[in-house]
């Protein structure tokens, strides 16, 4: 085992109307080698062998890509550290005798499910009201490369499209915006030839749902990008502000 | 009951064409009068949840996760195969084919795998419509990458994130649906029972996870797109939260399951670093392309290695071995998965492994880094570059080409790869077999599918790279859409599934049930401790390596921590919360009833094949000395194995495998 | 969809302010344009300031402009108070401890403060000149002009009232160094060739702008 000594201060809170509170808890014998998540997984063994509740946190694949980790680590999404999600945050990122202050993300459109653990649902109605390319599956379609893409659009619209949606933007977001995830699938899809018919509609109707769950509004302050574990460019935001313009003022 | 395959008659070309036109297919105005359930939301249930809610179908999709698009699809890296044939390679549908049989070491369904390869194109096509950005080349085409085992190039990619993009297409489709009302979304529910009524499942038992309450979900079909079952050995490359809890119910009920023991280990993952470690991770079959890999000759070398005395690159040249290329000259650092990990093991178990735990070889890039940077000094018209502008130069051209995956590496380890070499261990990564199912997906059980890595079908012992993408999304947009077709053609007068029945009483009694065992249950130890010691008895006896004695051990540990952790198991907290601890004792209590299914399978199976590797059996002279030897006068058969109220003595079912395409032949690297 | 879209949306709302706070930065151009003449101190100097106030306040075209700069300046600011609302309504658990500092300049995340206060100084400022201007008992000079210049002078040999001047120009300099450059990016102008370029002209203006206002009262005070 490690030697690494360590403060958390955890946020415990036990259900959507719980008010919640900061709970300290000593962390002993944490090795340099452990992720973030697998130094909880410890505490939590420890917590379920006293009888004590162990705290909730979301997390599935963790190897950084199916977006479901989501920690608020010592005052940034994701925690210290660029390009990583929580999962893949190792402990040899801190010291021994370091606090820790580990909080949900924090947004009215994200609500607490329990301790650590939100309801991030509001990301699927966003792309359900107009994240896709509005085909059905068929077996005639025309040939994969019967619309040559420029590389360069395919590649642009492949930065967009590596959004995991795990909702750090908006927890980093002083104003708690979601146009970082938004504008990722507006602007992957306007990218594409196969996207452009509907790019409009889309952009109307992504915005207004966006708009609806109470996500705050962007004042480009730029900390969704620096905190995105997959780097997604503000252009994707600018491109959606131009898509949206260009939609309204067009609109019939 | 016999096993059925049900395989259309003709020409294997002809099989699945005249299959489809002589289907019974339902009317559009009945569809809206069907229900349909889609258990798991990764390719195949996205694929398929979206697909049937197209045609008209009342489908309510389930997902444990807190949304459909993070189903662990979405960690694939490397491609998907396609015979698209765009690099004029002599690719075809029959060689798509025979390649992916053979790769699958003879045991897989021959008619189901020519559908597969016949597919494969239009999945291409489907996903560049939905706005999937594939990779191009400056021409705007798609571009094609050649994947492991075979000799053409025919994997499309979207960079290291393929499984991804593909998951966010379907997933993409899924939400249009969900947004038009045609697809009920159950995000953080757990399928916890199928229900089965007059012999057909009619629907399943969830779990809200938020609220723990227990839900009646009724259906004319019920299909399974549950994925695999690799985290029965507690560390793999899957997900957290993969697990066979759907499957094994399913089984239960009635499915038989297939092939349980065939594992597929990938040779290259980061090892393990301690006992916290919660999960591995891969690290791209591609890099075999550069990296040699090596373990000291000398086991005192080994050991001042372990012990930290001595730094991989302080062992000359001569000390060196390169098992792979010493062992197979023809292929060298590029043999099968299942080749490579078996060989890593067995330096690794003769005391040459190189990190504290013994368990780990070199994937050195050392040579490749001198190779790439004198070429480059040429191509820059440097003359007599020194030893440290080659090595410079060289660093540049391995950097560009696998930068990313160098960079996860020196996260996860902590030591940066072009100064020492990588250590790589195998690890647990698919599972081949899963749930019975005929040509048209379904199980034992009438009116249940299962679609994807949860069945068994296309695989054999041993799958490709980059089929698995292939597969899912083919089971999900061009195969489940027809034949469940002709199973609901009987169902248009049935009406909706009343939830009220006796049937759906009794299977939420036991579910409720089992969870008041566990809340009320007064133990000492999380699960996770069971699930750890079930790991590791499944991965010394029924790992990458098995024989009958170690299997039979393992058989008794499996009962005995079975028995222990339904007595001394704790779960803290309420049935009627988000319980986290409490979705894991159900998950781990399947496992543990499915790992000795695991190891009888293997104990049947005499032989080697693909991921499945019996000491005993393997060629013991000759060229071929201490190969994998297959029996196929008596093992060529899908063993599927029926329920019968104990995992131990759970009763075999043969389908022989007839080959009339592919000749049998054992696979040679040398 | 098309009303709402245009007026309620968030996007809607990030334009107006774009184009608002644009229009607002063109203004102070004007404006410092006309202030430095105060620079000239001499009697002559004096005269032609208060003939130029007197044709900033009488020509149509003029006077038709500073209704827009009006009408921009309520609108900035109602549609930042709205911004600021919502976005305090998005996040009502504060964070315990936030590392700001890690992703982000403290004057982007500081818009509405600066902006009340620059709102607090507008209303002292123009209480001062731009009322007494319009509606104030001001003395008439040599050319028969109202004697704005007197007005301004003594404003600035109050030493409370420039120290008040220069630390609001510093505020000012911090709303124009995020503004300016946000505003593109509001209304979709992000290019990786020329954003470079908005940035590096965000940050001159707001340092040239702050910086030659500031320069008028101290060099009156100090003169005077």
């Amino acid at each position: 085992m490690g030697n690494m000594k360590l403060t958390l201060k955890v946020w415990r809170q036990n259900g959507p109307n719980d008010k919640g509170r900061i709970v300290d808890y000593p962390v002993n014998d944490v090795s340099e080698d452990m992720s973030f998540l697998e130094m909880l997984d410890v505490l939590n063994d420890d917590l379920v062998r006293k009888g004590e509740d162990p705290i909730a946190f979301d997390h599935d694949c963790r190897e950084g890509i199916c977006g479901m980790c989501s920690l608020f680590i010592n005052g940034e999404a994701h925690g210290p550290g660029r390009g990583i999600t929580t999962c893949q945050l190792h402990m040899r990122k801190f010291k021994d005798g370091d606090t820790i202050y580990v909080e949900p993300w924090r947004s009215t459109a994200f609500p607490v499910i329990k301790d650590l653990a939100t309801n991030r649902s509001a990301f699927d109605r966003i792309q359900a009201a107009g994240g896709f390319v509005s085909v059905n599956t068929s077996g005639n379609l025309v040939d994969g490369n019967a619309v040559p893409i420029p590389k360069d659009d395919a590649d642009k619209a492949f930065d967009a499209a590596t959004c995991i949606g795990c909702g750090a933007c908006v927890a980093t977001c002083p104003n708690g915006s979601a146009m970082l995830f938004t504008a990722a699938k507006v602007s992957q899809l306007s990218l594409l030839p196969q996207g452009k018919p509907e790019a409009k509609r889309r952009a109307l109707a992504m915005v207004e749902q966006m708009d609806k769950e109470g996500f705050g509004n962007c004042s480009n302050t730029g900390a969704c990008e620096v905190e995105c574990p997959k780097g997604i460019s503000l252009e994707h935001i600018a491109r959606l502000n131009r898509e949206y313009l260009a939609a309204v003022v067009t609109q019939e | 009951m016999a096993l059925d395959s049900k395989i259309p008659p003709g020409p294997i070309d002809k099989k699945w064409t005249y299959h489809k036109g002589h289907m019974r297919i339902v009317a559009p105005a009945n569809k809206r009068r069907i229900d349909v359930i889609v258990v798991g939301t990764g390719l195949a249930g996205g694929a398929a949840a979206a697909s049937l809610a197209e045609m008209g179908y009342n489908v309510k999709a389930f997902c444990f996760q807190d949304s459909a698009r993070r189903a662990h699809s979405i960690a694939a890296q490397g491609g998907i195969n396609a015979a698209k044939n765009y690099q004029n390679d002599g690719d075809s549908t029959y060689r798509l084919f025979y390649d992916t049989v053979k790769g699958g070491d003879y045991r897989a369904r021959e008619a189901n795998v020519y559908r597969l390869a016949e597919v494969s194109a239009n999945i291409i096509d489907q996903c560049v419509a939905q706005g999937v950005p594939f990779a191009r080349d400056y021409g705007g085409l798609l571009d094609n990458r050649s994947f492991g085992g075979v000799q053409v190039s025919r994997t499309f990619y979207a960079r290291g994130q393929t499984g991804q993009q593909l998951l966010l297409g379907a997933y993409s489709a899924l939400m249009r649906q969900v947004g038009k009302g045609a697809v009920q979304m159950f995000d953080r529910h757990e399928m916890l029972d199928v229900v089965v009524v007059d012999g057909k499942a009619r629907g399943i038992i969830a779990r809200n996870l938020i609220t723990g309450e227990i839900e009646r979900h009724g259906a004319h079909a019920v299909l399974l797109c549950t994925g695999g079952y690799g985290n029965v050995f507690f560390l793999s490359t899957n997900a957290m939260g993969s697990n066979v809890t759907a499957a094994w119910k399913a089984h239960k009920r009635g499915a038989y399951f297939g092939n349980p023991c065939y594992t597929q280990i990938h040779p290259t993952c980061i090892p393990v670093s301690g006992t916290h470690q919660s999960k591995l991770t891969l690290m791209s079959e591609s890099l075999r392309n550069d990296g040699r890999i090596w373990v000291p000759a000398k086991l005192e070398d080994a050991q001042a290695i372990r012990e930290g005395r001595k730094k991989g690159s302080d062992i000359p040249e001569a000390d060196r071995d390169y098992y792979l290329e010493r062992r197979y000259p023809a292929f060298g650092n590029l043999v099968p998965r299942d080749v490579a990990s078996r060989a890593a093991k067995e330096r690794c178990d003769a005391g040459f492994g190189v990190n504290k735990t013994g368990e780990a070889v070199y994937l050195d890039f050392g040579a490749a880094i001198e190779r790439y940077g004198k070429l480059q000094a040429n191509v820059l018209k440097i003359e007599n570059p020194g030893k440290e502008k080659i090595t410079e130069l060289g660093r540049a051209v391995v950097s560009e080409k696998y930068g990313n995956l160098f960079d996860m590496y020196e996260n996860i380890v902590g030591e940066n790869p072009y100064d020492h070499a990588m250590k790589i261990y195998p690890a647990v990564h698919y599972t081949m077999g899963g749930l019975w199912v005929d040509y048209n997906l379904q199980t034992t059980v009438p009116g249940l599918f299962a679609l994807g890595e949860a069945n068994f079908s296309d695989h054999g012992a041993n799958r490709l790279g980059a089929s698995a993408l292939m597969q899912g999304l083919a089971d999900g947009y061009f195969v489940i859409p027809y034949t469940v077709g002709d199973y609901l053609a009987d169902d248009i007068r049935t009406g909706p599934i009343d939830t009220k029945r006796p049937e759906f009483d009794a299977a939420e009694k036991e579910v409720v049930d089992r969870i008041n065992h566990f809340i009320n249950n007064k133990g000492t130890k999380p699960v996770d401790e069971f699930h750890r010691r079930l790991g590791k008895v499944m991965w010394d006896k029924c790992g990458m390596a098995r024989n009958a004695q170690g299997l039979q051990e393992a058989i008794a540990e499996i009962r005995q921590i079975r028995e222990e952790f339904y007595r001394d198991v704790r779960v803290t907290g309420k049935a009627n919360e988000f319980n986290q601890e409490l979705e894991k004792a159900g998950r781990v209590a399947d496992f543990l009833e499915l790992g000795e299914l695991m190891c009888v399978d293997a104990l049947n199976r005499n032989e080697s094949c693909g991921g499945h590797f019996r000491e005993e059996y393997a060629e013991m002279e000759g060229p071929q000395q201490g190969e994998a030897k297959r029996d196929d006068a008596n093992y060529a058969y899908v063993a599927a194995w029926e329920w019968t109220g104990d995992a131990g003595k759970a009763n075999l079912h043969k389908e022989p495998l007839t080959f009339e395409e592919v000749k049998l032949t054992q696979r040679s690297y040398k | 969809m098309a009303r709402s879209a245009l007026l309620g949306s968030s996007l809607a709302k990030k334009y107006w302010m774009a184009l608002t706070g644009l229009f607002l930065v063109l203004f102070l151009f004007a404006h410092l344009a006309g202030n430095l003449q105060l620079l000239d101190m001499s009697p002559e100097g004096q005269l032609k300031f208060n003939a130029y106030a007197k044709f900033m306040t009488s020509f149509p075209v003029v006077k038709a402009i500073s209704y827009l700069l009006y009408l921009s300046i309520l609108f900035h600011a109602f549609d930042g108070f709205l911004l600021a609302i919502q976005n305090r309504k998005a996040r009502p658990v504060r964070y315990a401890r936030e590392n700001a500092g890690a992703n982000r300049s403290w004057a982007s995340s500081n818009m509405a403060l600066l902006g009340t206060l620059i709102l607090v100084f507008l209303v002292i400022h123009m209480k001062r000149f731009w009322y007494e201007m319009h509606w104030g008992e001001l003395g008439l000079d040599a050319d028969g002009n109202k004697d704005l210049y007197t007005v301004v002078a003594a404003a600035f040999s109050e030493l409370w009232y420039v120290v008040l001047y220069v630390v609001m120009m510093g505020v000012l300099a911090f709303h124009l160094l995020h503004g300016f450059q946000s505003a593109f990016q509001s209304l979709g102008l992000n290019h990786p060739k020329y954003t470079p370029a908005i940035k590096n002209i965000g940050v001159f203006i707001a340092v040239v702008l702050p910086v030659f206002f500031a320069l008028i009262p101290v060099w009156m005070f100090v003169n005077r």
